[in-house]
């Protein structure tokens, strides 16, 4: 009794993969390239009055980068990631360090808790919040008077960049922590000891053995931070002001506002390609750290 | 030096993230309507008040809809997809792979606007199952994330075993695959849910005239009077959330206790 | 005796995955009730073959016949074989008792009968009253137990073991050993065992396949594979051999005339070296308990030479004399028993050495 050779086929390990993933694979594609197709053929047409006009041009992209307005922008926006990556990621990597090592092992994931409470409540309530605390009126104006320090509210701390990159660096801390967390959590201790009965100090340990391994985590870290934030819309819209506008509020404006479906796609492809760009040149930057083990 | 100066830093550091929660709270009992100090006195007129808001209700049923949803339906493409990737090779999985995998680096405004556009173009009307798609296309990143952990860690010598004792693949799948990774879908459909209920920009772009939570109450900055209610709304979410969490850190814990594992840590 | 039945028969099995030639020709037969190995490195194939029969791996070409009948197409789950795997795949989320009575859902029994089918297998392992306990809170050498209660409860025609005793420490694997033994007569199924440790084999096995590179090397019980292994490779896998150089003299009436360094001239039996002609290199190997040093008074038995103790090796119960023959280039290890009251000899010394050409093999 042999076997169809349709039977034989449906076995094939390629084919039971296939129609595994289909489902998803085809929803993604339906859902999420075709759009993504679709923006980017968009951004190459003109906005016509009521309809968009089917004629190939660059007009978008050259509007997108040579408006001093828009090209400010996407730069500042840019600017302000990178700012929030920096602050976030640095900020991030002593408490990872220290509930790695510093934390008995039954306590570790009661402080995982803890950091990650804060981010179980609303985002957008959270940014709010930041609003009341940083605002005229808000909570570190009225402390800070009431102690005295200072005599008259600050204004620095509200409605501009400031205010924007604090709040998301708050937004984005635990995204920051836990991938530094459990790279160092996969260091072999063995492996410091060892540095140390080399002879090097407990700090000298540190730079040649624990922070080249926690790279990886790092480097995770920075990405998950940088990625999401250049395209954030909430915080700009709520604290940014009129000089901390970024580029999810231009795209939005175009969209919803303006009704220029093509210089909105040209602004959003744009943004994606920097996104890219800066991402790869990154990781390219620190190949070295990836090829450690995993 | 190491201990004690960490110690000081990891406490002002959680000050910081703290430091708006303890706020919700605080404006959320305060007898006053303008949100700033000094506090006036106790109250719990904006939790009444929330309570009468007809609009707050129905954007609540919205979210929860949408979350349940969107979480079973992100699993179930997850469960797939995961089980997919960990267990067979095939041609292009690199690629759907990788595709799927998109939004994980994606800004959420730009899928928000291509899937506007395409909508849109297809003459689709916005509604709440607008946005489920959208929500389904950011979660199921999350849950393959989890799932193909959960996958990884089948010892597939168990799958073998089930058949050689005479079982189907579809009878092994439900016996044995499906209750050990059962921690696994419970947590990515936690998540998802998470994702989803929380989640503005994409409700914000294909919701239509229904709103989501988060949709409603970014409606509501915009009205200075309404804002201790959602004070007070944001203090029911808090607690909710972690009520939520622990109940889910329990079952992962008493999952892990009945398969014989060892803790490695938390959810994440 | 009468030889049982055959129970798997392989007709020129050949398996490739991709360009990768895993199983290249195999042609064997496996009778009923046998205990029988699969031997070899890793990467030799022989869990490829198990799994064949299994019906986990498809094969390209060929046949693998069970009781007679070919399994081509016949799916892992309904063949007459169970498999006790590596890593013993007990299901974590059930108890034993449900672990064992997995592959009883199927067959609708009662409660009852299921319950006593199940203690009857738990019992015959030795793990009587742990129907209740939880499958994850086991030891080693418990759940190797609970994996054979699982497969021999539905009673097939061969039990499957890759690797069962690999993951175990030195004392449970012995103990596990007798145990296996035990188990295979008192069920008396055919047994199918895959291991790379030639001792295990040894101990446990009617007959033996050794495996190299895809191919079976020698097909023998233990004791003909020991003392008349038909390469230096397969010599040199099981046990110890030592080889010296030789050439081949002529083939006269059954026996070849061979001339070894330091044994002289042999004749040895020409089944040895079928077609043998004069003048061809060779190798004379003998394993290290076939040479003796003989002690004040004593007589050889057979054959004798001198030889200068180059090395001493003392191991408790053994020692191992590394000797170099009068006429030889180079030393072989022989061993000796410590009998108490009988000297460890030093190094530098001469002795005489008592050897039988019985013993020796010859290869090409």
């Amino acid at each position: 009794m042999g076997q169809s050779r349709w039977s034989k086929l449906r076995q094939t390990e390629a084919a039971n993969g296939l129609l595994m993933i289909s489902p998803t694979a085809i929803y993604a594609l339906l859902l999420l390239a075709a759009p993504l197709g679709t923006i980017i053929l968009y951004s190459f047409l003109t906005d016509g009055y009521l309809e968009i006009i089917r004629t190939f041009t660059f007009a978008n992209y050259i509007e997108a980068w040579t408006n001093e307005l828009y090209r400010s922008v996407m730069i500042r926006s840019l600017g302000v990631s990178m700012a929030v990556t920096a602050v976030t990621v640095l900020l991030a990597f002593p408490i990872a360090y220290f509930v790695s090592f510093h934390v008995a092992p039954s306590k570790k994931s009661l402080w995982l808790f803890l950091i990650t409470i804060p981010f179980w409540t609303s985002y957008l309530i959270r940014v709010f919040l930041w609003k009341v605390i940083l605002g005229y009126n808000g909570v570190i104006n009225s402390g800070l008077l009431g102690l005295g320090v200072i005599e008259e509210p600050l204004t620095f701390i509200l409605y501009n960049v400031n205010s924007v990159v604090i709040t998301l660096a708050h937004a984005y801390a635990p995204f920051a922590i836990l991938p530094i967390f459990v790279a160092l959590e996969k260091i072999d201790r063995s492996l410091l000891e060892a540095g140390q009965d080399l002879g090097e100090s407990k700090f000298m340990t540190f730079l040649r053995v624990t922070l080249p391994l926690a790279m990886p985590g790092v480097i995770a870290s920075v990405l998950i931070v940088f990625i999401p934030t250049i395209g954030d819309y909430v915080t700009p819209q709520l604290l940014g002001g009129p000089e901390g506008r970024m580029v999810a509020n231009l795209i939005q404006l175009q969209y919803l506002k303006l009704d220029n479906y093509p210089l909105g796609s040209a602004i959003a492809v744009s943004a994606m390609v920097i996104v890219t760009i800066v991402s790869l040149v990154f990781v390219g930057l620190n190949r070295r750290y990836l090829r450690g083990p995993k | 030096m190491k201990g004690g100066w960490f110690k000081v830093y990891a406490i002002v550091y959680l000050v910081f993230l703290y430091a708006p929660i303890i706020l919700l709270p605080m404006f959320a009992f305060n007898d006053a309507t303008i949100i700033s100090f000094p506090l006036t006195g106790f109250s719990t007129r904006w939790f009444e008040e929330m309570l009468d808001k007809p609009a707050l209700s129905l954007a609540v049923k919205n979210s929860l809809f949408i979350a349940v949803t969107s979480s079973i339906l992100a699993t179930t493409l997850g469960v797939f997809a995961a089980r997919a990737s960990t267990r067979y090779r095939f041609p292009m999985k690199a690629g759907l792979m990788g595709l799927i995998m998109l939004p994980l680096v994606l800004p959420e405004i730009i899928v928000a606007v291509s899937l506007l556009v395409v909508l849109l173009g297809l003459g689709v009307s916005l509604s709440l199952w607008t946005v489920i798609l959208g929500h389904v296309l950011i979660c199921t990143p999350f849950c393959i994330a989890i799932l193909s952990s959960a996958f990884q860690s089948l010892d597939q010598s168990l799958e073998e075993a089930a058949y050689d004792l005479g079982e189907s693949a579809a009878s092994t799948f439900r016996l044995i695959i499906l209750p050990l990774v059962m921690p696994g879908i419970i947590s990515s459909l936690l998540i998802s849910f998470t994702i989803s209920l929380d989640e503005f920009i994409i409700a914000f772009f294909l919701a239509g005239t229904e709103p989501t939570l988060p949709v409603y109450i970014f409606s509501q900055f915009r009205f200075p009077q309404a804002v201790p209610v959602i004070m007070a709304l944001g203090t029911v979410l808090v607690c909710l959330s972690i009520v939520l969490l622990t109940i889910a850190e329990y079952f992962r814990r008493r999952g892990i206790a009945k398969a014989g594992g060892k803790d490695t840590g938390g959810f994440l | 005796m009468t030889e049982k039945p055959t129970m798997i028969a392989f007709q020129d099995v050949q398996k490739y995955y991709g360009d990768y030639h895993a199983l290249r020709g195999i042609t064997a037969t496996i009778r009923e009730g046998e205990f029988f190995s699969l031997l070899g490195p890793s990467g030799c194939g022989k869990t490829t073959l198990l799994r064949t029969i299994a019906g986990f791996e498809g094969i390209s070409s060929g046949a693998v016949m069970i009781d007679g009948r070919n399994m081509e197409g016949v799916p892992a789950n309904q063949r007459p074989t169970n498999m006790v795997f590596q890593s013993y795949a007990i299901f974590p989320h059930l108890s034993v008792g449900e672990n064992v009575g997995f592959g009883l859902r199927r067959a609708g029994l009662s409660k009852a009968e299921m319950a006593s089918r199940v203690g009857e297998a738990l019992d015959m392992v030795g793990l009587k009253d742990y129907g209740d306990r939880a499958a994850h809170a086991l030891s080693g050498g418990q759940r190797q137990r609970v994996a054979l209660a699982r497969a021999l409860i539905l009673k097939p025609k061969v039990l499957l073991l890759d690797e069962p005793l690999s993951a175990l420490d030195k004392k449970m694997r012995e103990q596990m050993q007798v145990e296996l033994i035990r188990l295979q007569r008192q069920v008396g199924i055919t047994f199918i065992l895959v291991t790379h440790d030639q001792e295990e084999a040894l101990v446990m096995s009617d007959r033996i396949a050794v495996m190299f590179e895809g191919e079976i090397a020698q097909l023998a019980d233990p004791e003909t594979l020991y003392r008349r292994p038909n390469s230096r490779k397969v010599a040199n896998f099981i046990g110890t051999m030592n080889f010296l150089p030789a050439h081949i003299l002529g083939e006269s009436g059954g026996q070849i005339e061979v001339e070894a360094k330091g044994f002289g001239n042999l004749t040895l039996a020409a089944e040895q070296a079928p077609g043998a002609a004069s003048g061809e290199g060779a190798s004379v190997g003998f394993r290290p308990e076939t040479l003796t040093i003989l002690f004040e008074g004593q007589v050889a038995s057979d054959r004798e030479a001198m030889a200068v103790i180059e090395e001493v090796v003392y191991f408790g119960d053994m020692t191992y004399y590394d000797v170099k023959l009068d006429g030889s280039d180079a030393p072989v290890r022989i061993s000796m028993r410590n009998v108490f009251g009988r000297p460890v000899l030093d190094i530098g010394m001469r002795t005489r050495v008592a050897w039988s050409p019985g013993a020796l093999v010859l290869f090409r």
